[in-house]
């Protein structure tokens, strides 16, 4: 089955794809600029936040249904897993100031993220998450290959979601059997490599 | 559908895979009460692997430094090591691929100062690495981190990966070992139970927590039927502990993963859907493959907690299957998290293969709405399939479809 990509977002500092105008950098300023009303996303941790934005970046044209979707799978890659909210998780057991708080425990896992993604568009469909030790297209390419074999009309939402303390980034691509656009890009390693290296070089632009 | 091959369990009941089915064949479980210390205030129930053991069984049957593993590498390796060798495969080879399920991995270590370990061990993918070097083996591992349905979604990407790639073994290791991190933050979410856990029972109260290791060893299947009937074991040298493997070579049954599924309920995070949509999804996916009336039981997720019970009483239900009994091994092995897919999924083969449904301690009545048939006590069956579903955070469910073969490993 060939496989296309039939769109894709982007978000790093100072590098937004497609282009929207925001106010500033940060997280909360790219969910003002896109207008949505979502109030969850404030109870939300930084991986959480980053990776629901970059959906809703990549559905920016879609005539947005919500209904339930079995026919989408979502599958996510990292290398840091929910590090970043591990350790602030982790500052709440202090010894010395042994607090333990759930609201940010429930988001000491990678995959809630695809949890929270499956929520707001209502993906009922497989959601996985696998952690590699960078962006690997290889990887990536055949894993969602093998996720829709035998699912012909299936789409995948997959992309890298990394939010540590350097850095955060995230790459979401829809792919599927259709080609939806003569814009497609074939699903390969080297077009999915490409792909990323194209947009963590692009001019910072607001 | 892929060749079950091989395996073991690292568990509070034990090193080998028999010991630990004996043990709950035999009702006995793991978990034990744990008082507060200084550093964890809140007493808690949990069943957890003898360290000693672990670190006098690693120093003498892996020749490595032992201070170059985490106890979670360890036990993973261990167990990896003891299920390679009851099935006489050679880990180093290209054709095995490495699939290692976690949840937190080496979380621990962030009670430690910074200077006193590798940063890099806070990787889930680092301690893959870690795993599958240990043999020799130079395939980049896949590293599969999906809350509590890791260990299942593992196995279903070894049935992926060995029906797509060239690679002829998967060695599927899960595990998780508790930590102050892991501990305390189920007790701040309430829902660990102060007693040894009530699976399914009305008066149920929450969970218990435990850690394990647990490997499966698929094959793939070949299009050759004599490639898939049970190999020669090699007279090799195995672990002092290791018995020879067991059942499923004395009677020449095979088991087989059929197939498997994923679903997510898009509801909650943290609380599965009340009518159990996702579980159901999940569910009737995978009885498309299966003669409903050869399904042996149902091995479910059983936490205890009052809303997950629930859901798959209602899910169970609401797919027709609520004459099929149904258990749930938390009370044998606290809930082991990224282990617990591949732990469950063998002492359910074993049941199989024991034409055993095991029962469910400390039961003694269903809730009213979705009442389920729960075995009290060991009871035959020469039914050929079970089903392992299970449910976690992120609102992911899933269940795996697993088949007992005639003796000559074809399906019939």
């Amino acid at each position: 089955m060939d496989l296309y990509i039939n769109k894709y977002s982007y978000i790093a500092p100072g590098r937004i794809y497609p282009n929207i105008s925001c106010e500033s950098d940060g997280l909360s300023s790219i969910y003002r600029a896109l207008n949505i009303d979502y109030p969850k996303f404030f109870k939300m941790d930084g991986m959480s936040k980053l990776g629901f934005l970059a959906v809703e970046l990549l559905m920016i044209k879609e005539e947005r249904t919500f209904n339930p979707r079995a026919d989408i799978a979502l599958i996510c890659f990292n290398s840091s897993s929910s590090l970043n909210t591990d350790r602030q998780y982790h500052k709440s057991i202090f010894l010395d100031s042994y607090y333990p708080r759930p609201s940010l425990f429930v988001y000491t896992l990678p995959n809630i993220v695809t949890g929270e993604i499956a929520i707001r568009n209502k993906i009922t469909g497989e959601t996985s998450f696998y952690i590699f030790p960078e962006y690997n297209p290889e990887q990536i390419v055949r894993t969602v290959r093998q996720t829709l074999d035998g699912k012909p009309g299936h789409t995948a939402i997959t992309g890298w979601i990394e939010y540590s303390d350097n850095v955060h980034e995230a790459l979401m691509m829809q792919v599927s059997n259709r080609q939806e656009s003569s814009a497609d890009i074939p699903f390969s390693p080297e077009k999915a490599g490409e792909l990323m290296q194209h947009l963590r070089s692009i001019t910072i632009n607001q | 559908m892929i060749d079950y091959t091989g395996d073991n369990i690292i568990s509070a009941l034990g090193f080998t895979t028999e010991e630990n089915y004996q043990a709950v064949k035999d009702g006995l479980s793991g978990i034990s009460f744990h008082n507060s210390t200084a550093t964890l205030p809140e007493a808690y129930q949990a069943a957890i692997i003898n360290r000693e053991q672990l670190h006098s069984s690693f120093a003498q049957h892996c020749s490595s430094d032992p201070d170059a593993y985490t106890d979670p590498e360890k036990a993973a390796i261990l167990s990896a090591l003891t299920a390679a060798a009851g099935a006489g495969i050679d880990l180093s080879s290209p054709d095995v691929l490495f699939i290692i399920s976690s949840t937190k991995g080496n979380i621990h270590l962030l009670d430690l100062p910074d200077s006193f370990y590798d940063a890099r061990s806070l990787y889930l993918w680092h301690s893959a690495r870690q795993i599958a070097s240990f043999f020799g083996n130079t395939n980049e591992p896949v590293t599969v981190s999906n809350a509590c349905i890791s260990g299942l979604c593992a196995q279903i990407a070894a049935m992926r990966e060995l029906s797509d790639s060239r690679y002829k073994y998967a060695v599927v290791t899960g595990v998780d070992l508790l930590s102050r991190f892991i501990i305390s933050g189920f007790q701040s979410l309430k829902a660990l139970s102060p007693a040894p856990c009530r699976p399914f029972d009305i008066s149920r109260n929450g969970l218990n927590l435990g850690e394990a290791a647990a490997t499966i060893i698929y094959k793939k299947r070949s299009n050759n039927a004599e490639d898939n009937l049970p190999h020669d074991l090699h007279k090799k040298q195995c672990l002092a502990e290791t018995k020879p493997l067991h059942a499923k070579t004395l009677n020449s049954s095979r088991i087989l993963l059929v197939a498997g599924s994923v679903t997510n309920d898009a509801n909650h995070i943290s609380g599965p859907s009340r009518t159990g949509e996702g579980s159901l999804a999940a569910l009737t996916d995978i009885l498309q493959y299966a003669d409903r009336s050869e399904i042996a039981f149902i091995s479910a997720h059983g936490t205890a907690t009052p809303y997950n019970d629930h859901m798959e009483a209602a899910a169970i239900t609401r797919a027709g299957l609520n004459e099929i009994p149904v258990n749930s091994l938390k009370a044998f092995f606290g809930h082991t998290l990224g282990a617990a897919g591949i732990l469950e999924s063998i002492i359910s083969t074993q049941a199989l293969l024991d034409n055993n449904i095991l029962p469910v301690p400390n039961f003694e009545q269903c809730e009213d709405e979705y009442p389920l048939v729960i075995p009290t006590e060991n009871t035959p069956t020469q039914k050929q399939y079970f089903i392992k579903m299970m449910s976690g955070f992120g609102g992911c469910n899933a269940a795996l479809l697993f088949q007992k073969t005639e003796k000559d490993g074809l399906v019939h």
